[in-house]
């Protein structure tokens, strides 16, 4: 007798590793844009390199947020499925 | 299997309620952070010692974040920006205790941390501006914003929590996962990281904090910060 296939644990281990990876480009592409645009920032004005660095910091938080939000997701498919009993 | 990092282990019950792991490193960091506060500032002198100037050392560079990030005076936000840093600090670097989970590894500690600041925003909004002066900051810049900043009180909040739990039981769940994978040493390099990004964020939710109350103060007076005739007025008022 062939055993039954999961699906529905097959597809969200694979739409986990998507969402973490689809979710990674994005916020990857961005963060290295603003980091950037600081260093341009700071090579022109270093006297406001402590705000700027600041400033990064904050908007780097705000931007990796993005990514974050796509782990928690995938970690919620993984471990608090709701399809799954 | 890895364990869940959704759910956390009840360590004991006191009659119906389960007591978490988390809970318990919460109370522990509370009392070594309060014992700690206590014995550090108990004989204060006007000429302070190596271990009184670390202290006014620390205290400085909160208040002088304070200053520049929410442009006020730093004396009554102190209190509650540098104990929310302070407590997540300690609460990152815990996971270098040998079996100790850091507890903002867990949603709930995150949730209760950010619905602290929450309040806080609420607090300290009313407390400057007034109850109706506060209210009136929702309908800023028009009324028609109303909706979207509600719901931005809400989001924000939200995202808050969810970037300390996510980045917090991310860096734990990668070293369990390497642990698991190659031997005694090769994690070491990544527990490394793994204190860097307890710092940055740490540092980050009270910055966020900072700038949400901060933005809470302002909004009701916006010229109050970038119109330098402001404190002239006041001069001038005295003179008269």
């Amino acid at each position: 007798m062939e055993t039954p296939v999961n699906w529905i644990e097959i597809v969200s281990i694979v739409s986990a590793a998507l969402a973490v990876g689809l979710g990674a480009f994005g916020p990857a592409l961005g963060e290295g844009r603003a980091v950037a645009a600081a260093m341009d920032a700071i090579a022109r004005q270093p006297e406001a390199a402590g705000t700027i660095s600041r400033m990064l910091f904050v908007g780097l938080a705000m931007i990796e947020t993005m990514a974050i939000y796509c782990l928690v997701i995938a970690l919620l498919v993984l471990f608090a499925n709701p399809f799954v009993q | 299997m890895i364990e869940s990092p959704l759910s956390a282990k009840v360590v004991f019950t006191i009659g119906p309620v389960p007591i978490t792991e988390p809970v318990v490193v919460t109370w522990a960091l509370m009392a070594a952070l309060g014992l700690a506060g206590w014995a550090l500032t108990r004989r204060l002198s006007l000429r302070p010692g190596a271990r009184q100037t670390a202290l006014e050392l620390i205290a400085g560079v909160i208040e002088q974040q304070i200053r520049s990030t929410m442009r006020v005076e730093p004396r009554p936000y102190i209190a509650f920006v540098g104990t929310l840093f302070l407590f997540i600090l300690t609460a990152n670097w815990s996971s270098l205790i040998p079996g100790v989970d850091p507890p903002t590894a867990h949603l709930e500690t995150d949730a209760a941390l950010g619905l602290i600041v929450f309040g806080a925003i609420f607090f300290y909004g009313i407390r400057t501006l007034g109850l109706l002066g506060y209210l009136k900051t929702f309908a800023q810049p028009t009324v028609v914003m109303i909706p979207l900043n509600i719901i931005e009180t809400f989001t924000r909040t939200f995202s808050l929590i969810v970037r300390l739990f996510g980045n917090v039981m991310s860096g734990v769940f990668v070293i369990a996962i390497l642990l698991s994978l190659a031997g005694l040493l090769v994690p070491i390099p990544l527990m490394a990281l793994d204190l860097l990004t307890g710092a940055v964020q740490a540092y980050i939710f009270t910055v966020l904090a900072m700038v949400f109350i901060g933005s809470a103060l302002t909004e009701g007076k916006p010229d109050n910060f970038s119109n330098p005739e402001a404190s002239d007025n006041g001069d001038a008022r005295e003179l008269d």
